[in-house]
């Protein structure tokens, strides 16, 4: 059901590693229970980010959240074409509607993520909760 | 149904307008204004006669829901009717003809009142005292934070008291004003009783804390009872008590929000004392302190010095004036109008009404609608459309259904702990055969999302306009217009 390439964080981000390149975006579950996102806020290239600290906002129709960053490091690119486009979360969360990629600080951090085994117990886990 | 837009029903040479004859001598634009400054080519404006522009936004305003035309049960809005005498008090001449820059000695009687009303809103609020200055709430919660913040700046605590603490039931303004004020907002969990949940306050809580905002009643319309105990935690360790006055009108005369603890709070004339509001205003949001914290109240404050009522600016410790002049004075008058007019019997009766209105709606409807948090709830409270998502039904088909019995929706999708919330309040001025229409209407709604789901999908059906693409007109927006050739050309 969750790609099993990526790994997954608690606040619904996905993060798929090549070498030192974290690309962030935001799963099918979280695209879902936003609704329709009509816009996004970037963070600038270049900038700094702690782990668990916002990395991009969100607004939909429903609500405004935020996307956290996974893993530290720094923001070394991001996705343009959702300011245009922010209906691109929605339709490709995993794939044209990545939001960034963190030049990692720490690879270790991405020990406590979990893979899409336990993410998907994790989203039956909140759901149940209501 | 669409009508023309203004710009549609232009035709050249018609006009609206007729202007006495030029009595002074004619200049030449150019001759008085700096080149950069003359338009090259006259503005593209509606060209229509005085009978079209008279039905045309006639027409518009008919097409408007408002409190005087229907029931506008918006949760934490608290639209209630707001009786016509307080919109005559406000337009007696000699408060519409002031001028803000009149001596005090011409302007006594404007002073008294918004002293008079100072000291009010505090025998209100439980407070000491007060400003009039902020426009509204958001403006009163920024005021209500700067001065929290010259506070800890003056006792030497402001550069390590960088956090505000909120909790995940607040109004989205709350963090925004937080924010806005230069704080790093932490927020809260709330329990499963739906208050501030205890030990998320205190893990929370530390020297670095600036200031807890809290409504209480909150966003669920709950009262907290563990006011008392959480503005305990807060300062002991050293942090501030912010009151969200949105709620006000569920407690007015039974309990003060000075009492429970709070050190500053925010009030909306708008919403509680008797101005209409939405569509931009204006409002009024009062901020009221505690005795500690009045040496940095926004100048002037109002006082009474020797039986006459001053201008104070002598306020060295200030953060400064927050507004032009004295704030939106004309919804001081209407607020002070109203509260005169009712006593302080008559505003805790107000607050019992709505609070016996609001229960005694969602005892009618929680058979017929998940009610997530099952207790007395004050002057509002949170329904769920969890039992009508089974049949793919969403809470927005639900309020936009509700717009063809004539009501406005509830509040949506708010608060934010609540999946498909639909938030109801009623206020106290609505009889109780409006209550009982608006509960047939929510349990007719609630048997055809059973029986006929897809009629609820495309409500409204009896509206000017069916549903309308919210979706692409938030991600899309067109925002002005534009002659046909320009827009096609585009």
């Amino acid at each position: 059901m969750y790609p099993q390439d990526l790994k997954y964080s608690e606040k619904h981000e996905w993060v798929r590693v090549e070498g030192e390149l974290a690309t962030v975006g935001i799963t099918s579950f979280a695209q879902e229970q936003l609704g329709a996102i009509v816009g996004v806020g970037l963070p600038e290239e270049g900038a700094e980010v702690e782990q668990h600290a916002p990395l991009a906002d969100l607004d939909s129709m429903k609500t405004a959240d935020q996307v956290f960053a996974p893993v530290s490091g720094r923001v070394v690119k991001v996705n343009r074409a959702l300011e245009e486009h922010p209906e691109l979360i929605n339709d490709d969360p995993y794939g044209d509607g990545w939001v960034a990629v963190i030049e990692m600080a720490d690879p270790s951090e991405l020990d406590g993520l979990m893979s899409a085994a336990e993410y998907e117990a994790f989203v039956a886990e909140e759901a149940s909760k209501g | 149904m669409t009508m023309p837009l203004i710009f549609e029903r232009s035709e050249a040479g018609r006009k609206a307008y007729s202007l006495p004859e030029c009595d002074v001598p004619r200049k030449d634009v150019a001759e008085l204004l700096p080149d950069w400054a003359v338009r090259k080519s006259a503005a593209a404006l509606p060209e229509v006669s005085e009978v079209d522009l008279v039905r045309h936004y006639t027409k518009l305003s008919q097409r408007n829901h408002g409190v005087d035309v229907g029931f506008y049960p918006l949760g934490s809005c608290t639209m209630k009717y707001n009786p016509k005498v307080n919109e005559d008090a406000a337009a007696l001449p000699g408060f519409t003809s002031l001028h803000p820059y009149q001596p005090e000695e011409l302007v006594q009687g404007a002073l008294e009142l918004m002293y008079e009303l100072g000291r009010y809103l505090c025998e209100i609020g439980g407070m000491d005292e007060a400003t009039l200055q902020p426009a509204a709430g958001a403006h009163g919660e920024l005021t209500g934070l700067m001065i929290i913040k010259a506070y800890h700046e003056s006792r030497g605590d402001g550069a390590k008291r960088t956090k505000v603490i909120v909790p995940d039931s607040a109004h989205g303004t709350n963090p925004a004003s937080a924010a806005f004020c230069g704080y790093k907002v932490v927020e809260v969990k709330s329990d499963a009783r739906g208050g501030v949940d205890l030990d998320s306050l205190r893990a929370a809580m530390s020297d670095e804390v600036a200031a807890l905002m809290l409504t209480n009643p909150n966003t669920l319309g709950l009262f907290d009872e563990n006011i008392v105990e959480i503005a305990k935690i807060v300062h002991d360790a050293g942090g501030l008590l912010y009151y969200d006055g949105a709620n006000m009108n569920a407690i007015m005369g039974i309990a003060r929000p000075g009492d429970m603890g709070f050190d500053v709070l925010h009030f909306n004339l708008h919403k509680t004392f008797s101005t209409p509001h939405g569509g931009g205003g204006p409002g009024s949001g009062p901020v009221a302190v505690k005795k500690a914290l009045a040496p940095f109240l926004p100048v002037p404050v109002v006082e009474k010095k020797d039986g006459k009522f001053v201008l104070d600016y002598d306020r060295p410790h200030s953060i400064g004036k927050v507004k032009a002049f004295y704030g939106n004075f004309n919804v001081m008058v209407k607020a002070y109008a109203y509260i005169r007019a009712l006593g302080a019997k008559g505003l805790r009766e107000a607050s019992e009404n709505a609070v016996l209105n609001a229960n005694y709606l969602m005892r009618k409807l929680a058979p017929y609608y998940h009610l997530p948090y099952d207790r007395y709830c004050k002057h509002e409270f949170v329904l769920s459309a969890a039992y009508q998502l089974a049949a793919g039904v969403h809470t927005a088909d639900i309020a936009k259904m509700l717009l063809d019995y004539g009501f406005h929706a509830p509040t949506v999708y708010f608060p934010l702990i609540v999946k498909e919330a639909i938030m109801v309040e009623p206020t106290e001025t609505e009889s109780k055969d409006t209550l009982d229409a608006f509960v047939s209407a929510m349990i007719e709604i609630a048997q055809l999302a059973e029986k006929d789901p897809e009629a609820l999908h495309s409500a409204p059906h009896k509206m000017v306009v069916g549903r309308l693409d919210d979706v692409t007109a938030a991600r899309r927006p067109v925002l002005r217009w534009r002659p046909r050739e320009q827009a096609n050309a585009k």
